[in-house]
């Protein structure tokens, strides 16, 4: 980890107190500024509210947000709730799988995407819903799922 | 134009996000601007109404206008339709599904007309951001009542006399729990609100923290004064991002106008509240769970005999632990008193209850009726029925720990008890409708399998017996089903039921008891003829009927 990635994780660090109700806080701070727990972010906040590295591991392993390696850079989630099950969620996963390549829970070979699914979205009126780097996407049909995929695979393409 | 004030609401909820509503609220103001109507038109955002499935929605007050599916575009013909004395833009209205006639006005709309809002009656008519908007319909007024000329038993009192039970889950009377955190000693008190929202197809929870922030606000901080708490949380799912920006937003405001922190309202009483972020573990709607998330720890059910969280929560102390619904019903039974709320509802069950209505019915959304409406008035009578002319075949309230409910219950009430008597429950309000192309062994299936990737696996009957269950249902519905696996399935359902630890794992059988009570004639289908009638099981053969 760079210099500059170390003092951004202390500058993070410094608004908190180093109580322990702040670790679920503090760990999804840098998850959301770092796309993961690096090592040595775990390290630091260890130190910082004083409790084992064991446990923080323990902790990242249990919530389905905490992640210890990197994910991709575009995150797809899709709802495997009830509202979208009855309307058509597993043939939607299955569609991005084979647009995407990778299957659930899994990152792409280049890091460009990591697809997961999730309880609920919340957004069960619109239902099949999945959310593409937190915009949420409803009332979702193959059609749709193939038209989402091709623009950002062509937004991809502009920013190299 | 008439005098009375014209504002223009854009619903600014996640849903009607979803489908463009910032982009709509963004080109209607400049639209305003463009037209010179600042400070005569006000666009005002609001949370959501409940029925996203028709947004972005827009509507038009003092007109009582509902716009629906708006796109930017239309903000020159809405301005138009503002300054023609609310004259109606037909192609923007929403139509009735039977006679595809277009309603202009909110207020005839089946979806909203047959629903008794009380906990919702903000939602999209206030701006969540805006605690002036919330100040002007009445709202703190409850905790100015209970601060400055109630006791904080006689606040316990009212809560009970009121009958209101809670609202997240196993409907327990909120007024006793409030008794006994309140008579327990320990030094320190703590109130939380449970913003887990527990149910896969349940909205609610984040619908009121997104549109009405301040009646959850204001019912947390008379709680604390009841039970004599100092300091609150809100724990709220990760997957709720603009529930926890719109709660601190009212938090802070709620600071700046001293309803939170040193001396509220003037007198000794101290309460501040904080916004704690899941992390992604449904168990952590279980009550000793969501209590060591907060303490930093892996959200793991405390193990029995365990003491009640409101006698030891958070850090040991008394802890009084509420669903959200549940809060932002305190400030109205304050503000009107516990005989108004007791006469509303059924006997055992008081007030409203909030659904969110979704799968195959017309009309998908949010909705509160009172306690003691039937079924089948919720699913066709606001629901509109089934959709594209398909047959109901059942309702599934209650989540993973409720059931599956056949047609001959339509005309049953629904309120705590009764439906947990039909062997599903209330849980957190989801109601899921399913029509004959739903398989009910495949659904039973769907729930063993979201209970056996949520179950935290400290104990072994949840870990193990789900997990059997889940292999017997996935064999059946793959054509390997032998004849006595209904039997199997109901013995284990008895085992993981009575030794689990926790609700999850003690209610995860509902599914397969509802499924197998009701819709027999299926897993007969599966196993014997090895053929699904919904034609929803690729392995067997389709169709034939039950
Ligand atoms: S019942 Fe299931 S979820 Fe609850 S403690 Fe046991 S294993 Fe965990
Ligand atoms: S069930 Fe999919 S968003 Fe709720
Ligand atoms: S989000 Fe707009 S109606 Fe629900």
């Amino acid at each position: 980890m760079d210099e500059l990635a170390e003092e951004f994780l202390r500058e993070i660090l410094s608004f908190y107190q180093g109580h322990k109700s702040e670790l679920i806080p503090i760990l999804l701070e840098i998850q959301n500024n770092f796309g993961y727990l690096p090592k040595e972010a775990i390290l630091l906040v260890s130190n910082f509210i004083n409790v084992p590295k064991g446990h923080i591991y323990s902790v990242a392993s249990f919530y389905t947000r905490l992640r210890l390696l990197p994910l991709g850079r575009h995150r797809v989630t899709v709802c495997r709730g009830t509202a979208c099950h009855i309307r058509g969620a597993p043939q939607i996963l299955k569609e991005i799988e084979n647009v995407l390549g990778i299957k659930e829970g899994e990152t792409s070979s280049d890091l460009e995407y990591t697809l997961d699914t999730v309880a609920c979205i919340g957004c069960c009126a619109l239902a099949p819903c999945l959310t593409v780097d937190g915009k949420v996407h409803g009332a979702m049909n193959t059609d749709k799922v193939k038209k989402i995929f091709e623009a950002s695979s062509v937004k991809g393409k502009h920013e190299q | 134009m008439s005098n009375r004030e014209h504002s223009i609401f854009v619903c600014q909820g996640t849903g009607c996000i979803s489908s463009g509503a910032e982009q709509v609220f963004a080109s209607l103001g400049k639209e305003i601007v463009r037209l010179g109507l600042e400070g005569k038109v006000r666009v005002k955002r609001t949370g959501c109404h409940g029925f996203c499935q028709q947004g972005p929605l827009v509507t038009l007050e003092p007109y009582g206008i509902l716009y629906t599916n708006v796109q930017p575009d239309d903000a020159t013909d809405i301005c138009q339709s503002l300054l023609a004395q609310g004259k109606p833009i037909t192609r923007l209205l929403y139509r009735d599904p039977t006679t595809g006639n277009p309603v202009p006005y909110y207020r005839n709309i089946p979806f909203y007309q047959k629903q008794e809002r009380i906990v919702l009656r903000h939602c999209g008519k206030i701006d969540p951001e805006n605690i002036g908007d919330y100040t002007a319909t009445g709202g703190y007024q409850a905790l100015r009542k209970a601060l400055l000329s109630m006791k904080p038993e006689e606040v316990i009192d009212e809560v009970k006399r009121s009958g209101l039970r809670g609202l997240g889950g196993a409907g327990f009377p909120t007024g006793q729990k409030w008794e006994v955190c309140a008579t327990a000693s320990g030094n320190e008190k703590y109130v939380v609100c449970n913003g887990d929202e527990g149910d896969p197809g349940a909205f609610q929870d984040r619908a009121v923290m997104e549109a009405d922030p301040h009646a959850i606000i204001e019912g947390m901080i008379i709680a604390a004064y009841a039970i004599g708490a100092r300091r609150g949380f809100i724990y709220v799912r990760a997957e709720y991002p603009l529930a926890v920006n719109r709660l601190k937003i009212g938090i802070t405001q709620a600071r700046k106008e001293g309803f939170l922190g040193r001396n509220i309202l003037g007198t000794s009483f101290d309460f501040d509240i904080e916004v704690f972020q899941g992390a992604g573990a449904f168990v952590c709607g279980e009550s000793t769970a969501l209590v060591r998330s907060i303490e930093g720890d892996r959200g793991w059910p405390k193990p029995l005999p365990r003491p009640r969280t409101a006698e030891a929560g958070l850090w040991g102390f008394p802890t009084l632990l509420n669903n959200v619904k549940t809060f932002a019903n305190i400030p109205i039974i304050i503000t009107y008193g516990s005989q108004w709320f007791a006469s509303r509802g059924t006997a055992s069950s008081k007030g409203t209850a909030i659904f969110s209505l979704t799968g195959k019915v017309v009309n998908c959304g949010l909705i509160e009726v009172l306690m003691g409406t039937t079924l089948g008035e919720i699913i066709f009578g606001i629901g509109g029925g089934i959709r594209d002319g398909k047959a109901f075949k059942a309702v599934q309230t209650g989540g993973p720990s409720g059931g599956c409910l056949p047609a001959s219950l339509l005309d049953l009430q629904i309120d705590f008890d009764s439906l947990t008597a039909a062997g599903s429950m209330m849980g957190s309000g989801g109601m899921v409708v399913m029509d004959e192309d739903t398989c009910m062994v495949d659904v039973a299936r769907y729930f063993l399998d979201f209970t056996q990737r949520e179950s935290c696996g400290q104990c072994f009957p949840c870990r193990v017996g789900t997990k059997q269950m889940l292999e017997i249902l996935d064999d059946i519905t793959k054509g390997r089903g032998k004849p006595e696996d209904t039997e199997l399935l109901l013995e284990l359902s008895t085992a993981v039921a009575d030794t689990s630890l926790c609700a999850l794992g003690q209610t995860a059988p509902n599914p397969v008891l509802t499924t197998i009570r009701y819709f027999h004639d299926e897993y007969e289908a599966h196993i014997n003829e090895k053929r699904c009638p919904a034609g929803v099981c690729q392995s067997l053969a389709k169709g034939g009927g039950c």
